[in-house]
């Protein structure tokens, strides 16, 4: 039926009337209505609720007491357990993000040659996305286990080591074990979006230039790069806010262990509220944390501008 | 010199397959250590030293976890879980989504705006302020709370990636259908929405996964056993001195492989909708 109403009206079709029509903000309420109340239930509350709270004096058992100034953020800034976490922090963001973008970069330019079976190295580069982080840092867990684990048989057989080495629970390089596992999940992502940059580059753009005898690299060098500019910044700063809420990886794989030596900014803050019951400290934290994320949400927006008024 | 020029070619090809390939396995390889442990007994998976590969393939595995584990009541969990907050998606996404691409409005910016800021504020960094909020409704421990939650935080993916469909179809397919006497709601029915179908079906197709998937939320807000989702309910494995790791595995194998399936299905325009507002 829709099939003939398009081919009877075919002539009618112009191009200048694709403008769209303004119309005032009461007739679009109840198109956005819905959505701006769950909005505000999910995201703005929860963030007037956790600042409020960053103020106040508060119980164990949650009643509020008074408005306590910036006691919190004094006690927080206070406790000796913050710095190293917070440090820490700094190595987990920067060092899964640019790890990350540097393995994503030639993966994404490979899966973009045409060879048999491409299509089903595309699939597998799904799985790490599409499966929860959870099962997946599970099954590395396991696979790293000391004694029943793949990965120490397979160095065991090939001579590398002769006793177990307990990847995961070990102090020393527990929490670069755990930073593979966040590079590992991070990958497809990225690759994609990386992968759809390099679709959008013309065809023709690369064989003038071929045509004009430039190898290989000066081609990648000098005119995918830049134009895949846009994407590997967007890919970027999403990396970056994904990498530092990152929670399941560290929760499931270490709880932050033994005690926050394994902790970033995102899991101390919840060991502070949901275990310690030090629901003030946690507040403040959370502020910080939101301010973190803020500022880079409002990098992501001044890169996205241009793009985003064209809708 | 023509010869030697296809010669090159084709090295150079076994070369990007190979890579290629190892690439693909090595992505994988959890996913195959995990179908692997799954099927071993568990005896086997303490024996010392271990193997690569299971030395009797115990597939009754895939039966006897569902009498080991509540595995019944996670997937039902979940399922509810995912398709409410997928249905509560949809319907809140799909006019906002249809009316931002067809009109301006005042405010318009902004509220792209706070669109977009959800997707980038996950729950993790506020889950103190819903963790109150969800008590001051007294709705701890309920599946209401996470269908909301979960409906929320992916809104902003389905509305962008709906709208830039929508603004895709030309607006006189609609008017057309006007002319011939649809009204409003049987144009949207009968003509755009079927031409946007693929941005629906990615839509659906995502917020299932990413409820199906959350974790934080539901770790924080859930705690009878019978009514945690799969990732959380999943967890309690671990706790133990005795891990069944066999069970734990049989039960993330049928847990991953729905989603990884579903998302194969919407591979080419899942980067449109979480890159919004950036790369078309």
């Amino acid at each position: 039926m829709s099939g003939k109403l398009l081919i009877k009206n075919n002539a009618t079709i112009t191009k200048k009337s694709v403008a769209t029509h303004d119309v005032s903000l009461t007739s679009a309420l109840p198109w956005i209505g819905p959505a701006l109340i769950l909005i505000a239930l999910v995201v703005i509350w929860p963030v007037v609720e956790l600042v409020r709270i960053s103020f106040t004096d508060i119980t164990i058992a949650g009643s509020l007491l008074d408005f306590h100034g910036f006691t919190n953020y004094r006690e927080l800034l206070a406790n000796p357990d913050l710095y190293p976490v917070a440090r820490r922090t700094l190595l987990w963001v920067f060092g899964i993000v640019f790890s990350t973008v540097i393995l994503s970069l030639p993966l994404a330019q490979l899966i973009n040659q045409d060879f048999p079976g491409r299509k089903y190295v595309r699939w597998a580069l799904i799985f790490p996305w599409a499966a929860s982080v959870v099962m997946t840092s599970m099954i590395w867990t396991w696979i790293l286990d000391a004694y029943s684990g793949e990965f120490n048989l397979t160095l065991t057989q090939i001579g590398l080591i002769t006793e177990p080495v307990d990847w995961v629970n070990n102090p020393g390089n527990s929490f670069y074990v755990l930073m593979a596992v966040a590079v590992f999940v991070s990958i497809p992502f990225t690759t994609y979006v990386l992968l759809a940059g390099l679709q959008s580059i013309p065809n023709d753009i690369i064989e003038a230039a071929a045509v004009d005898g430039a190898g290989h690299w000066q081609i990648y060098r000098q005119i995918k790069f830049p134009l895949l500019r846009n994407s590997l910044l967007i890919a970027t700063i999403i990396n970056l806010i994904n990498v530092f809420n990152s929670f399941p990886i560290i929760w499931i794989m270490t709880r932050g262990g033994p005690g926050y030596e394994t902790d970033t900014t995102t899991t101390f803050a919840y060991k502070l509220a949901f275990i310690e019951s030090n629901m003030g400290q946690s507040t403040a934290l959370g502020v910080f944390n939101f301010i973190v994320i803020l500022l880079i949400v409002s990098l992501y927006l001044k890169v996205t501008k241009a793009t985003r008024t064209e809708l | 010199m023509k010869n030697t020029k296809s010669k090159t070619i084709s090295v150079k090809k076994v070369a990007t397959m190979t890579g290629a390939y190892f690439i693909a396995w090595f992505f994988l390889y959890p996913y195959i250590n995990m179908f692997l442990t799954s099927v071993r007994s568990h005896e086997e998976l303490y024996a010392h030293p271990t193997t690569h590969l299971p030395q009797a393939w115990q597939w009754r595995n895939y039966l006897d976890v569902w009498d080991n584990a509540p595995i019944a009541n996670f997937l039902k969990s979940s399922l509810i879980i995912s398709i409410s907050a997928t249905i509560l998606a949809l319907v809140v996404s799909l006019p906002a989504a249809y009316f931002l691409a067809r009109y301006r409005f005042k405010f318009r910016g902004a509220f792209l705006l706070l669109v977009l800021a959800t997707q980038m504020f996950s729950p993790t960094a506020l889950i103190i302020g819903i963790f109150r909020e969800v008590d001051f409704f007294s709705l701890l421990d309920s599946y209401l709370a996470l269908i909301i939650l979960n409906a929320g935080f992916n809104l902003a993916f389905s509305i962008w990636l709906l709208a830039g469909f929508f603004s895709s179809i030309p607006i006189e397919i609609e008017e057309a259908a006007l002319i011939d006497g649809c009204t409003r709601i049987q144009a949207l029915r009968r003509v755009t929405i079927p031409i946007a179908l693929p941005g629906v079906v990615t839509a659906i197709i995502f917020t299932f996964v990413a409820a199906w998937n959350e974790f934080t939320i539901a770790l924080t807000i859930i705690s009878s056993i019978n009514k945690k989702p799969l990732p959380v309910g999943l967890t309690q494995f671990i706790g133990q001195y005795d891990i069944a790791w066999e069970y734990l595995f049989t039960a993330t194998i049928i847990a991953i492989i729905p989603v990884v399936v579903l998302f194969i299905v919407i591979e080419r325009y899942l980067v449109s909708g979480l890159t919004a507002g950036s790369v078309k």
